[in-house]
Parts: structure tokens; sequence; C-alpha cells
């Protein structure tokens, strides 16, 4: 696959770039501890001390953010692993092999779509139990399976009578490595775009989830934890959520502009 | 005709009677079961009816009809991809390969030529990988393109250069019998001409056969042996090529030919 390279591209890779290697940076060092409380220096405005400011514990928001931005990417990046490559394992086994297989596992498929994404990952939680951060990944990546399954399906469905997979078949290739070699490098372009849209949807989805209390909780903290802890101090301490708010749509945007630039180009180069 | 040219052409009949059989096709039918995951008579569509014929070593035979006469679908099942519902299919040499009409989608979007024609034999797993480079560049030389060629995504090569590109991956494991399926019809004329002489003389380097499918007349006169006609699922009609378009038994046959012309 080939891409031109444009200026969604570059700009949604400087961006996301620089939030990352931020995030890395946080994950050994932070100016503040994160969970180091003073009572002097509480709910403190944004300064050159704080950059982001303090909550009403006097922690310094922006060691903070650090942290659960880390935590934010974690979760979305284990997220979307798990649901695309287990969506993929389905899809291309639905949409490659049809028949039977592909008509009861396409209709489970569709009965989890018709389920909103929080109240089937609410579903999870309350199975596996809440709070932890590894709970949230693999209830996100429950979640996101079906939606990778249903892309990956159409994807390897259309082109499962090529010509070339054909000539691949006549000339003895396996079935696995028709799906591997010949089929799944030409479902990449496909795919790529949805990584990116699924990734900011599982940003969102674990913000949504840990604002409503069925998240990651304490000593973790993640973006969307912080929302919720902001949301309470938000007259006393409005810098606390317009930055991990801020934070959370850059991320996002970002990736959004990967997603776009990896779409522009390749229509450009064909 | 002269003396000579008949005494020719009865000495080449006897020699295509005498050449060991490559392909049987005995009264075979068949079609498609359309929707639901049940095969019942309803949902199924015959698209053959009773095809019987035979190709012999060498030989290169036509297969013409209008489409949607089941051209396509009789190449599927010589080729194992469908299953005849009657009859029988019994092949005397190594499993065939098919030479597609459209050259866009015949080769592996996702790799370079190089790959593409070697990939059959990377399948096979006899040969080492010089052993398989040395193959390949062999095949090229046969199908008259240069080396440079190796490393180009098929994107970048002309309808023609894809043609040969996939005439070098089916042959590449050295069947006896090629199908080619309207191989070039989506090219222009003058390329016409040049993977049809390269077809011509492949066929003897290599001693193949051909089933050779088209919908074009002309290009089946110049290159064919023999010829079978095909009407709605069934073959009207089957002879030598002289015998069929100097001297056309069918209505339908005639009404071809007078298309053609």
């Amino acid at each position: 696959m080939r891409i031109k390279r444009n200026g969604y591209l570059t700009a949604g890779l400087i961006l996301t770039g620089i939030i990352v290697l931020m995030i890395i940076i946080g994950m050994f060092w932070t100016p503040y501890s994160p969970l180091t409380m003073s009572a002097k220096e509480k709910l403190q405005a944004p300064s050159l001390r704080h950059l982001m400011g303090t909550d009403n514990f006097g922690r310094d928001i922006f060691s903070r953010v650090l942290k659960g931005a880390g935590t934010t990417l974690t979760i979305a990046a284990a997220t979307i692993l798990i649901g695309s490559v287990c969506g993929t394992i389905v899809g291309a086994l639905t949409g490659y092999f049809g028949g039977v297989v592909d008509d009861v596992l396409m209709r489970f498929n569709d009965a989890l779509t018709a389920f909103p994404s929080i109240l089937l990952a609410l579903l999870v939680i309350s199975l596996v139990g809440p709070g932890n951060k590894y709970n949230v990944i693999l209830a996100l990546g429950i979640v996101f399976i079906p939606s990778y399954a249903r892309i990956t399906r159409t994807a390897f469905a259309s082109l499962r009578d090529a010509n070339y997979i054909t000539s691949a078949r006549l000339m003895g290739a396996s079935n696995a490595r028709i799906l591997l070699v010949h089929l799944l490098p030409n479902t990449v372009r496909i795919l790529l775009p949805a990584l990116t849209i699924g990734f900011n949807n599982a940003v969102l989805a674990e913000a949504s989830m840990s604002f409503l209390g069925i998240g990651v909780t304490p000593p973790d903290a993640s973006l969307g934890y912080m929302l919720s802890e902001a949301q309470g101090m938000f007259a006393a301490a409005p810098w606390y959520s317009i930055c991990s708010g801020l934070v959370i749509i850059l991320l996002v945007f970002g990736v959004g502009l990967i997603g776009e630039g990896l779409q522009r180009g390749e229509r450009e180069v064909e | 005709m002269s003396e000579n040219e008949m005494n020719l052409q009865a000495e080449n009949e006897m020699n295509a009677k005498e050449a060991p059989l490559v392909l049987q096709v005995s009264h075979v039918s068949g079609g498609y079961y359309s929707g639901g995951i049940l095969k019942t008579k309803q949902n199924y569509r015959e698209v053959l009816h009773d095809i019987d014929f035979e190709i012999r070593q060498g030989e290169i035979m036509g297969l013409v009809g209008e489409s949607g006469t089941g051209k396509s679908t009789l190449a599927k099942m010589i080729l194992g991809l469908v299953q005849p519902e009657q009859g029988e299919i019994i092949h005397h040499t190594k499993r065939p390969q098919i030479v597609f009409q459209d050259p866009y989608s015949s080769l592996n979007p996702a790799y370079s030529v190089e790959w593409s024609i070697e990939e059959p034999l990377r399948v096979f797993g006899k040969y080492d990988a010089p052993e398989r480079k040395r193959r390949v560049r062999d095949m090229l030389k046969r199908v008259e393109l240069p080396e440079e060629i190796l490393e180009a995504k098929p994107t970048e090569l002309s309808g023609g250069q894809r043609q040969r590109v996939s005439i070098a991956a089916a042959l590449i494991r050295r069947p006896r019998f090629l199908i080619l399926d309207e191989p070039v019809s989506a090219l222009d004329v003058t390329i016409q001409a040049q993977i049809l002489r390269l077809l011509k003389d492949i066929r003897k380097e290599l001693d193949l056969s051909y089933l050779f499918i088209s919908h074009d007349l002309n290009v089946v006169y110049q290159l064919c042996d023999r010829v079978l006609v095909m009407k709605a699922g069934r073959l009207v009609e089957q002879g030598t090529i002289e015998e069929v378009y100097e001297n056309p038994k069918e209505e339908y046959t005639k009404n071809l030919l007078a298309a053609a012309d």
C-alpha cells in the first residue's frame, strides 16, 4: 500500500507525535508527583510553577494529566489491539468461507451491534468487576470486536472471488496462506483508517466509562476519571476540566487527522 | 484447397487423433445453488447441459458462444472450482491453470511482479530460492518481458504486460494444459496480435494444450485447431476450425459467423 504525503497526515503525525512523546516522558518523569497533596498550594490557577494549576488537594494538574493521558492511551491502544485482532480473525473467516459459519457469526454480531457500546461495556464490567484498568481494556476490547469483524468481513468477502485469489487456489495454496499472505495485505488499506477511527472511539469510550464511574478508579487515573473529578470543582478550578478535556480533544483530533490523511493519501495515489 | 494442403491437413488430423488425451469432459451437467444454505431443487439453476468433448495434447480448442451461455462456468468446472452435478471430468495431466480476461484483477496488487510469478513455486515447495529465481527469469524471457519489470507493482504495468505476467505465473509450474478465458478481449488490437503470437510460440516451446474461450470468432480462427460452439449451456457444434467455419451445420453457428463478418 502506498500513501501520498499530505497536509492532514503530516499535521496529524506531528500533533499525535508531540502528545505521545509527552505521555512517554510522563511515564518516567513528571514535574511533581501526581499523588502528592499540598494544602498550601490547593486550587491554584495555571502559572509557571504549575503549568495547569492545582486541584483542591494541591496536586499538580499537569503531572496528573500526563499520567492520566498515559492510562487513557494504554487502554485505547490495548482496546483496538484486542478489537482489531479478534475482529479481523472473525471477519476474515466469515468473509472468506461464507456459508453457515458466516450466517451464524454475523447474526450474533448484528445482535451485539444493536446494543449501545457503553451498555455492553457495563455488562462486561458487571461480569468481571469494576475498577481495574485491565477489566476496562477487556470490556472495551470485547465491545469493539463486532465493528472490526464487520469491516474486515466486507473486505475479505469482496476480494475472495478476485481472479488472483482464484489463481492462488488453483496453485494449491492453503486457506491459511491465501488469508494471511494473499488477502490480508490487500485489506490493510481498509483496516488502517478503521484503526484510527476505532482508536478515537476507544479514547472517548474510556473517558465516558470513567466519567460514569464504571471505568478506572483511584489510584489509577485516566483523563475520563479526571474529568469526572474536575466536574465537582468546576467553579473553583475550571482549568482542571479545561486542561484534561483539551488533552482528550487534541489526542482524538491528531489521530483523526492521521486517519483522514491515510484515506486522502491513498486516493491520490490511485 | 490444393492437393498438397489437403494432405497436410489430413496428416494434422491424424496426429491430433493419435496424440494422447489431455482432458475428457463426458456428459457433464451442472449449475449453481442460490440463496439459503439448503441445496434444494427450487434454488438450483442449471447452467450447463450434457457437455461432451475431449482435448488432446498440443491442441488449441476454441470455445465460442455469446456471453451468458456458460463458457466461464465450464472453465470453472474443468478447474475444479465448481462441481458437476452429473457426468465426469477426467484430467490426464497436471492440474490446469487459467489466464483471465481482466488483466487488472488477475495479479495481486499488494505484491511485485516477481512475487506473483514466483508464488506458485513457493507454494509447490520443491525448489530452493536460487532455483526459483532462475525459473522466474527463464519464464520472463519466454513471455518476452525485460528483467526490470520484476520489481514493478501490477498498477505500474500496461494491460498487455499484465497479461504476459499472468501467462508467466500460470506456466511457471509447467502445466501441460492452460485455460485462456478471453485473454485478449480487454486489450487493443495491436497488443491482441502480440499476445496471440506469444501464445502460439509458447505452445510449441512447452508443448501445451489450450482451451481458448472467446466471443471473438476472428481471434478463434487465427489461433485454434478445433472449436466448440456453445448456446444456452449446450454444445451445439464441434469440429475442426475449417469444418465449422466453412460448413456450419447449425443455424446458430451460421448466425454467429455472419455476425462476425
